[in-house]
């Protein structure tokens, strides 16, 4: 019960630190600490796998490029400044908070009863290789195509 | 693994991935940073993933597909950044800015 209360304090508020912070650099750094908070959500919902998922391709790679990108705008493009949608903007925010709580709060979910997995890796590998398997094999040909698309993109020509 | 989550609400989780969906379309919706709009869409993708995670664990535990989902989308993800930075990339050699309302080529 703390940890979560400590994880999701943990999550908001550095997601939120991404939108004050001036620095562009800075609001990378909270958005590693926003990806860690998440990881650690997950493993109170037992979801290890997930959440190591989770550290090692967002915490790690994502946000290594996301700090390549930066580095490589120059200084001047730095500044996290916003445009004239700020009351739009925070009205549909709100919106979106109270709707998606109310729907939350008011359906009746089916909840089965809890039992605590020991490994999730296990049955998500069997379930990647049996049921979902067409899935799996599509993302390898997405991340490929991604790969190939950037080294085009940013290819000297 | 003792089941910490047991005590807590399933409308916790779905009420704090609210919170951080929405803090992502505030950031993609007032931010002019390309960068940093990218980095809204990895929260509001982040938020969805919880959405379906904590499903998996409360409503389906025998089943696992809400963390498949999960990983998919961590999938995508990956493979959406390493594109889109190379488009912002290319876009600021062409235009010289990574402001989104500067990139204004295609306005009549």
């Amino acid at each position: 019960m703390i940890a979560f209360w400590t994880l999701a304090a943990l999550a908001v508020t550095s997601a939120a630190m991404i939108i004050v912070v001036r620095n562009l650099l800075h609001a990378v750094l909270f958005l590693i600490l926003s990806f860690v908070g998440i990881a650690g959500l997950y493993i109170t919902m037992s979801a290890d796998f997930v959440a190591v998922a989770q550290v090692l391709i967002y915490a790690g790679a994502i946000s290594v490029l996301m700090i390549f990108a930066v580095m490589l705008t120059p200084r001047s493009d730095r500044d996290n400044a916003g445009n004239m949608l700020q009351a739009p903007a925070l009205v549909l925010s709100g919106l979106v908070i109270t709707a998606v709580s109310m729907v939350a709060v008011e359906t009746d979910w089916r909840l089965a009863d809890r039992v605590a997995f020991e490994s999730t890796a296990t049955e998500i590998g069997d379930a990647l290789v049996s049921p979902f398997v067409l899935p799996f094999e599509i993302a390898s040909v997405v991340l490929v195509v991604a790969m190939i698309g950037a080294i085009v993109l940013v290819r000297e020509d | 693994m003792e089941p910490v989550a047991q005590q807590i609400p399933l409308e916790h989780f779905l009420a704090l991935s609210a919170i951080l969906f929405s803090l992502g379309v505030y950031g993609v919706l007032t931010r002019r940073n390309a960068v940093l709009i990218l980095m809204s869409v990895e929260l509001m993708l982040n938020a969805a993933s919880i959405n379906m995670v904590a499903f998996a664990a409360y409503a389906s535990p025998e089943k696992f597909t809400g963390m498949i989902f999960a990983v998919f989308i961590i999938t995508i993800a990956a493979a959406e950044v390493g594109l889109a930075l190379a488009i912002i990339l290319r876009i600021f050699r062409n235009l010289g800015t990574a402001n989104v309302d500067e990139v204004d080529e295609l306005k009549w």
